[in-house]
């Protein structure tokens, strides 16, 4: 990357693969990997994700990671993006309500609302 | 050999049956014989599972799909499009519920913050340069590298009014410009990542969720100074931020943007990390230089300042990570955006890490001046568990305790200065009407006097005594003369140690008694803890009007100094009891009460003890 | 084997503490031998007494053998008022031992550490690299449980 308009180019590409906008990923679930979640069993969160995704053979639904929202005391906090629709966070998540918000949410479409702490951005 | 791809599971809870489910079912097993497709599908009767409203309800897995009101007509459809073509039938798929789920707008953990140097944790991918580049990092160093020269940087930095987010709260532009000016053939930067303070973990989560942009902010402070080399000190308790660094600086430059001539500019800079080994003393600048040049974390003193004479001699400037976390931003948005938050004299957001008795626990970036009360009962949601606020311990061991009186005091660097208190770095525990203050400035001693490098005498020593002194107090041993003894003794140590640790080390003890002289004087006087946490200052005592003489407390006490009978009840030996709280959890009517002050048995065993040590002497 | 750890890093001073910190992770007990303490002096030129002054200053090393898990309970105030002493307390019960020493498997040693940076999830603890939160007598039992089953 040598100038400006490389880092221009870079952005731009980055900013539609985030948006979702090019169709190969309808959902997106960001687990958040900082310290703060791991110490409160984030790993068994995502893990069991990415079980159910592929159990379901779901390949249009990506699993990634994130840092920290700051939301220590609801750690693991796991984020639900599809185009469209407004992000749905979800709190004091374990590999049991990720199994439900995977059949519920994903899967069908309902928000597990019980789990939800905040929507939007 | 089963070839059941299928678990078709059919709710037959009264609700579904009563709304037709078995003839959903026979239907199916029509079908499924038709197609020729009975081998697999593994049909399940299932209980109520739920939605009752929207029975006759099945679910399909390995999707685990629910499907609703479903009719004997509707299974054709399933097992045509759904069975054999993979298509969920989406007309008949439960749908989102009409339930209102509040937005972050509305919530105030979420409502007073201002995302400068958090902007992007939690939203982006750590791992993932190109997730920062997408909102908008390394624009900043792009735009400064091929439009601007080193004192342009500085000017917009003093204009912002940054100020160091670790502890020190110095002029950001100062540091910066006094290298700047020096002509020296090497300088250095430096990012103190060795945040030690307990209560504070805002730099672990930038460094974790947002490497990026510090090393971004390292590189513009470094073209403003002239340096080449960076360094990243880092905890070695960090694993996960040294990680993510190094990760971040390999992609930084296989991107071309560390290395030789940067966005095509004659600026060349390389940074490595460097760890520390458990010190809580290397995040004083000078110590963190010792440390990364392999020695013992000593302190040296100041003059010569790092500025001058820092790492290998060299002029280097040490900076906090929160401080290159809001370099970029600023210099993209202009240093009137930034300055346009916050007070007179601390303008800008800062992150507080909410720790300790309140609801919202985590780190929150707010604009400077917002208020205590703010602070606690709105973006920390209010104290936990029904408790009472009693007091808020700002800036870790270096800082002070406020209370009640202080809950609307603007935040910023002057305005808790004044009150005995200290930014820091911005640890904010917050501790309710249960905890004992005493104890509390006893452990902040405790851990400044375990950190102490050792090397000062005021330091090393002092604090060990004022250790003592609180220890006798929290043990029943307190005199008169204690709280002078400490205040002289704090004023002291504040007044000729060598280095930060020392000087601000007695503030927690020194603002407690300050403000909570009563407590001390309970315990030194009444030998009364009145929140019942030091030990030696409460007993319990067994109610015999509500014991039931169940001897279950005696049965689980591991000294064994419970005793009694049914019709006698029970009671403790006050002078064998160790104060573990087993009987207490344990009895079944809750008659054991813990009483502050110490049972007459205790106190004259006690007198007693010193009596005997006076005759000695 | 020393040797090889060192040969990773320049033979200058500053690499010291890194060096170290391989040595240890490396070690099976957890801690720098002197015979290693040698050979860094003379890789890096130093002398012993330099190396052992940095040892004896930093925390986090160890100069004795320890156990194949290091659990580092953190004891500083934001874990102390959410209830750490009564996680100390469980531990020591469960592995029969007290701060500063090794189970006679070998499988623990217990260490009272400083602020680990996870206030807002205290009472916190470390086992060797991985953190554990929101710890209570429960689930500490829980969480060592699964250590000792993981390492057999």
């Amino acid at each position: 990357m040598k100038t400006l308009a490389d880092l221009k180019k870079i952005r731009e590409k980055a900013q539609e693969e985030m948006k979702l906008r090019d169709g190969k990923v309808r959902i997106k679930i960001v687990v958040g990997m900082g310290t703060s979640g791991i110490a409160m069993g984030a790993r068994d969160v995502m893990k069991t994700f990415l079980e159910e995704i592929s159990n379901r053979n779901l390949t249009d639904v990506l699993v990634t990671q994130t840092g920290e929202k700051g939301l220590s005391s609801m750690e693991p906090v796991v984020d639900v993006i599809e185009e469209g629709k407004p992000k749905v966070t979800y709190g004091n998540m374990t590999p049991e309500k990720a199994r439900r918000v995977v059949v519920e949410h994903i899967v069908n479409g309902r928000v597990v609302s019980d789990y939800v702490v905040a929507t939007g951005d | 050999m089963s070839l059941k791809r299928i678990d078709l599971l059919i709710c037959c809870g009264s609700g579904c049956i009563s709304a037709g489910s078995l003839k959903v079912k026979e239907r199916f097993l029509e079908l499924l014989t038709e197609k020729g497709i009975t081998s697999e599908v593994n049909i399940i009767e299932t209980g109520c599972m739920g939605p009752c409203d929207y029975g006759p309800v099945i679910v399909v897995y390995p999707e685990g799909i629910f499907y609703k009101s479903v009719k004997p007509e509707d299974v054709e459809e399933i097992v045509t499009e759904h069975f054999l073509k993979g298509r969920p039938v989406k007309r008949l798929m439960l749908k989102e519920e009409e339930k209102l789920v509040a937005s972050q707008k509305e919530i105030p953990f979420y409502q007073k913050q201002v995302k400068v140097a958090l902007a992007n944790c939690g939203f982006i991918n750590p791992e993932s340069m190109e997730e920062y580049i997408a909102t908008g990092g390394y624009e900043a160093l792009g735009t400064v590298l091929t439009t601007m020269n080193p004192q342009q940087v500085i000017d917009v930095i003093k204009a912002s009014g940054l100020r160091g987010r670790g502890g020190g709260g110095f002029p950001t532009h100062i540091k910066w410009q006094l290298v700047h000016d020096l002509e020296s053939e090497e300088k250095y930067i430096i990012c103190n990542g060795d945040e030690g303070d307990p209560g504070a973990f805002m730099d672990r989560s930038v460094l974790e969720g947002d490497p990026h942009r510090i090393i971004e902010g390292m590189m513009i402070g470094a073209y403003a100074i002239g340096a080449t080399k960076g360094f990243f000190y880092i905890r070695a308790e960090y694993p996960l931020a040294i990680k993510r660094i190094r990760n971040a600086l390999k992609q930084a430059k296989e991107a071309g943007l560390m290395g030789d001539n940067i966005f095509g500019s004659n600026f060349s800079f390389d940074a490595e990390v460097r760890t520390g080994a458990g010190a809580f003393v290397c995040g004083e600048e000078t110590a963190l230089i010792q440390s990364i040049q392999g020695e013992r974390g000593n302190p040296t003193p100041k003059p010569p300042y790092p500025a001058v004479k820092g790492l290998w001699d060299k002029p280097t400037v040490v900076n906090n990570v929160e401080t290159f976390a809001n370099v970029p931003t600023i210099l993209m948005k202009g240093a009137d955006w930034f300055a346009s938050m916050g007070t007179e004299t601390s303008k800008g957001t800062k992150v507080f890490a909410l720790t300790g008795d309140v609801n919202n626990t985590g780190l929150v970036e707010v604009p400077m001046g917002i208020t205590l009360r703010e602070l606690i009962f709105d973006v920390g949601g209010g104290m936990a568990n029904g408790h009472e606020f009693k007091a808020v311990q700002l800036g870790g061991p270096s800082g002070g305790c406020l209370t009640r009186e202080h809950l609307d005091v603007p935040v910023d660097y002057e305005t808790l200065k004044e009150r005995g208190a200290m930014m820091g770095s911005g640890g904010v525990i917050v501790m309710n009407d249960q905890k004992c203050m005493v104890n509390v400035a006893k452990f902040f001693i405790g851990f400044c006097m375990d950190e102490s490098c050792g090397k000062c005498s005021p330091c090393r020593l002092g604090l060990k005594h004022m250790y003592n002194i609180l220890d006798r107090i929290t043990k029943g041993e307190g005199k008169e003369g204690d709280l002078e003894e400490l205040q002289n003794l704090g004023e002291t140590i504040s007044k000729i140690s060598l280095c930060g640790l020392g000087q601000t080390a007695p503030n927690p003890v020194l603002s407690t008694i300050r403000y909570f002289r009563e407590e001390y004087e309970s315990h030194i006087r009444d030998h009364s803890c009145q929140t019942k946490v030091c030990t030696d200052l409460f007993h319990f005592m067994i109610d015999k009007d509500r014991c039931i003489g169940c001897s279950l407390c005696a049965r689980k006490c591991p000294v064994s100094c419970i005793s009694g009978s049914r019709e006698d009840k029970y009671t403790i030996s006050q002078t064998e009891c160790i104060k573990c709280g087993n009987c207490q959890d344990v009895c079944p009517v809750k008659a054991i009460d813990r009483i502050p002050g110490m049972h007459p048995d205790v106190q004259k065993q006690l007198l007693e003890k010193q009596n005997t040590i006076t005759e000695e002497e | 084997m020393y040797k090889e750890i060192c040969e990773k890093y320049a033979p200058e001073k500053d690499n010291l503490i890194y060096i170290l910190h391989d040595i240890q992770d490396n070690h099976p007990q957890h801690y720098i031998p002197e015979e290693a303490v040698q050979v860094v002096s003379e890789y890096l030129n130093i002398p012993t007494n330099h190396i052992y002054g940095v040892l004896t200053f930093y925390t986090m090393y160890s100069t004795k053998p320890r156990g194949k898990n290091i659990i580092r309970l953190c004891e500083s105030p934001p874990c102390y008022i959410k209830g750490s002493t009564n996680v100390l307390r469980k531990l020591k019960t469960i592995l029969g031992i007290n701060t500063g020493e090794t189970t006679k498997d070998g499988m623990f040693t217990l260490e009272l550490c400083s602020c680990l940076g996870v206030c807002g999830n205290a009472p916190i603890m470390m086992i060797n690299e991985d953190v554990y939160g929101d710890l209570t007598e429960e689930k500490v039992e829980e969480i060592i449980d699964k250590v000792r089953r993981g390492n057999q």
